[in-house]
């Protein structure tokens, strides 16, 4: 393989692991977070032993899946000066601004108050501890904020110049880097999507949960009390963040056909431009000879989910490629992503993303409380719900068996839509990292050879590989044990001046 | 003063923040194997930094996206230069952080013992390769017109930065003893506070010969001030652990890490990392950083921000102000 070649297939085949991997933990740390705030709030208001329950057991999740997030972000404060050396030279004055700024303000708040949340159950009072969990789902949307600001910049750079001197970019206005639409959007998009995987999966093992209760293998009853309450809340935050994560995902979609025209028409596989362009359903494409070979499509779709009406022309891929090959130099081809991953990428974010709204949409209303149940099918808030269809009528055994084990299925199904939209995202702008201005061949580090790259490569795979098994064992673990029902509440309410000298040798409400 | 100068300074406090917080957080790992004589005392050790070692982390993350920002070359040069003592670094800290969180998950004796072992090795590596890493910046590496390090990973292991590599080694378990003396009680604080006597002599000897040789290397008459400050810390710190004063001994430790590393900035400055091709291609002040634009939209953060950071994390030590000691523990794993 040519060196060239070789420093960036590796290197972004390293940071395309490395960042996939981040981002399995990161929504369900973002949407975590504010879950166990809000069942925390309700505890604290209502002084309910299932909220607290709740809190602890989801709590425990949470704790288990931020370690990983918290040390795998750790690489990708590095990596851009380890890897792409060029780049962090061309960009720094910019990217390096959101990048600090994230440090700043939001790493600092979270990893403090995560500290204060685990250990000050018995050391602080009830509502300051209650705080630092709401501190901590701050500190992880901010930090998303900031990160997406400048992952934005290098899709749609703003607010910048190009130093005539030393030809890199150069900021000149921070408050457009921090607000353009491109970065607004794409805030809303992926934290309604994390809110989407937060849910999903706490509707996930609370119908395990619920369904070995239904089949009586589960008898604790408090355990149900707890799992039925974070199953409801789980629908209807699933219910609320699917919809806005359509709404942006549209919004989002018209930005970037207006933005990158190239990604949108890859994520069609349109290869000519068409008015109107239709939306493709099912496509076969030849990407050496620029068409496809099989299409199933829907007319004019795609120009409405472009500009708002069914007729508008939207550029196909042999045209802007042309167009940026006259404006930039070189082939055409050099300027066509990989088409088969930007087009089933887009597809598999939007099927699976989607199939958990529908599926949150249907459990919401076939779980309903009391309003519109015959008295006889209510149920306690303690038992298992009765899947209803309408207001006397319950699903028969087959449909209810397989609505519980939807239900637990569907947890998955946002992570690997997460995924794929990130996949996408990124794939999609090839072969550039700044979009319009730095090509990612151009940005790699000169200086590391490819053997040190490789072996950077192979030891973080490995490592996280070894880590992504322990860490889905000890989930397994502790979501099939459920809730810990004989756990209390510390006895008094702690106060801020420490403990009195009779409990000094009390044992500690946590200790790792 | 230049905005340039003042970004210098701050790196060198995140630095210095970074040292002061995690040095004892890694001293605390490695004593899990020098000091604690079973689990519930390697338990004891590894909670007084529970609640806080996240957060002393997040200084390195601070430090690494603030010089980012305001010299990307300085970060692009030492991150790509330095690639494989970096990753060696950054192995360490992902398995560090899940040991943590990871050891009490299982009740299994293998387990736990496993993790232990991973909290030993990863709190001892870093505290060495961070005095690697500094001793080479000081000391000048092959850095050619490009502003790109040509040398190889084994340059790095000259005889100068090995030596700064174990002056960080011993003086961060040093810390580590004075903070575990300050923060426990019982059988193992009165240990800890004979165990830090002998690494504090260790400490001393090494630094000294450490930074005397920095001193007549690269030294100036401010670096010179610094060096004075931190021996007579570090003698104040040995004195006062001497006769159990526990929090001056932590005080005067983490004083002797603050004029340590100042030390090291102060013979570098106006450089960032010199180059031992020609002094022409070093890296400076002024020709490795941000535009004035970026440096003042930094600042601003950097001076609403810093202090914020420092009162609630003050708070958080102020809450979990209390010793601890194998009474503390809760018998078993909790479910």
């Amino acid at each position: 393989m040519d060196l060239a070649v070789a420093h960036e297939t590796i290197s972004r085949w390293q940071f395309g692991i490395t960042t996939v991997y981040h981002f399995l933990f990161v929504p369900l740390t973002i949407s975590l977070a504010s879950i166990v705030a809000c069942l925390q709030t309700a505890w604290v208001r209502t002084g309910k032993e299932k909220y607290f329950h709740a809190t602890k057991f989801w709590g425990k999740l949470f704790l288990i899946n931020i370690a990983m997030g918290v040390v795998t972000g750790i690489v990708q404060e590095f990596q851009f000066g380890m890897n792409w050396s060029d780049y962090s030279r061309f960009v720094g004055d910019v990217f390096g601004a959101p990048l600090a700024m994230e440090a700043l303000i939001a790493f600092f708040f979270e990893s403090t108050f995560i500290g204060l949340w685990i250990f000050g159950w018995d050391k602080l009072p009830k509502k300051i501890h209650l705080a630092c969990i709401w501190m901590v789902a701050i500190g992880t949307a901010l930090s998303a904020y900031f990160i997406l600001a400048a992952n934005s910049w290098m899709q749609h750079p703003v607010g910048y110049r190009i130093d005539p001197v030393t030809g890199k970019a150069q900021l000149t206005d921070i408050v457009r880097v921090l607000t353009q639409n491109t970065t607004l959007v794409q805030v809303f998009h992926t934290l309604t999507a994390a809110f989407l995987t937060g849910a999903a999966f706490v509707v996930g093992i609370a119908s395990y949960h619920l369904w070995r209760a239904k089949q009586g293998k589960e008898t604790d009853r408090r355990k149900t009390a707890a799992m039925r309450t974070s199953l409801r809340f789980g629908l209807a935050i699933a219910v609320v963040a699917g919809l806005g994560t359509a709404i942006s995902g549209d919004t989002l979609g018209k930005v970037m056909f207006e933005q990158q025209p190239m990604k949108m028409a890859a994520a069609e596989a349109l290869w000519d431009t068409q008015a109107p362009a239709p939306f493709s359903v099912f496509a076969v494409g030849d990407v050496s000879k620029g068409h496809n070979s099989v299409a199933l499509e829907i007319p004019g779709i795609l120009s409405f989910l472009a500009h708002n009406d069914f007729s508008s022309e939207v550029p196909g891929i042999n045209d802007i490629a042309a167009a940026e090959a006259a404006q930039h130099g070189g082939q055409p081809t050099d300027y066509i992503p990989n088409i088969f991953v930007t087009y089933w990428g887009f597809r598999l974010m939007i099927g699976f993303g989607m199939t958990s709204f529908v599926a949150a949409l249907i459990g919401l209303w076939t779980t309903r409380r009391k309003f519109w149940l015959a008295p006889e099918h209510r149920t306690g808030e303690d038992e298992p719900p009765k899947l209803m269809l309408t207001r006397n009528r319950e699903m028969n055994v087959f449909f209810t068996r397989w609505s519980w084990r939807i239900g637990i299925l569907t947890m998955g199904f946002p992570l690997v839509a997460n995924s794929f939209g990130w996949i996408f995202t990124e794939m999609g702008r090839q072969p550039w990292v700044v979009f319009g201005l730095m090509r990612t061949r151009d940005a790699v580090s000169p200086n590391v050879s490819v053997g040190t790259q490789v072996l950077g490569l192979a030891t973080l795979t490995a490592l996280y590989a070894i880590l992504a098994v322990i860490e889905v064992k000890l989930l397994a673990k502790y979501a099939a044990a459920g809730p810990n029902t004989d756990e209390k509440p510390p006895a008094k309410d702690p106060t801020l001046r420490g403990p009195s000298d009779e409990d000094s040798d009390q044992p500690l409400a946590f200790a790792y | 003063m230049h905005l340039q100068d003042f970004w210098f300074i701050l790196i060198a406090v995140l630095w210095i923040g970074y040292f002061f917080l995690e040095g004892f957080d890694f001293g605390v790992g490695i004593l899990t194997r020098l000091l604690a004589r079973n689990t519930a005392e390697r338990r004891v050790l590894i909670n007084t930094i529970g609640p806080v070692w996240d957060g002393n982390e997040v200084w390195l993350l601070t430090a690494g996206g603030a010089t980012f920002a305001a010299f990307p070359d300085w970060y692009a040069t030492l991150f790509s230069g330095f690639f494989v003592p970096l990753l060696i670094i950054l192995v360490c800290l992902i398995v560090r952080g899940v040991s943590f969180e990871y050891r009490h998950q299982r009740d299994s004796e293998r387990w736990q013992r496993n993790w232990e072992l991973a909290i030993f090795w990863t709190s001892l590596l870093p505290a060495f390769l961070w005095g690697v890493a500094f001793g080479n910046i000081v000391r000048g590496v092959a850095i050619d017109q490009d502003k790109n390090y040509v040398g190889t990973f084994w340059d790095l292991l000259n005889p100068y930065a090995l030596l700064g590599g174990l002056t960080t080694l011993a003086l961060f378990t040093f810390h580590g003893a004075v903070f575990t003396a300050l923060k426990t009680t019982g059988d193992i604080r009165h240990r800890a506070r004979v165990q830090a006597t002998v690494l504090g002599l260790v400490t001393a000897a090494l630094a000294a010969a450490f930074l005397i040789w920095t001193q007549v290397h690269t030294g100036n008459g401010w670096s010179l001030a610094a060096l004075i400050v931190a021996v007579l810390a570090l003698v104040a710190a040995l004195g006062a652990n001497q006769v159990g004063r526990e929090g001056w001994a932590f005080g005067f430790s983490g004083v002797t890490i603050a004029a340590a590393v100042g030390m090291l900035f102060l013979s570098l400055f106006p450089d960032v990392m010199p180059s031992t091709l020609n002094d022409a291609w070093s890296l400076t002040v002024s020709n490795s950083s941000s535009s004035p634009y970026t440096l003042k939209v930094m600042t601003i953060v950097a001076v609403v921000f810093t202090p914020l950071v420092l009162l609630y994390q003050g708070w958080t030590y102020w809450v979990f102000r209390r010793r601890i000691g194998v009474q503390h523990i809760p018998a078993a794993a909790h479910h």
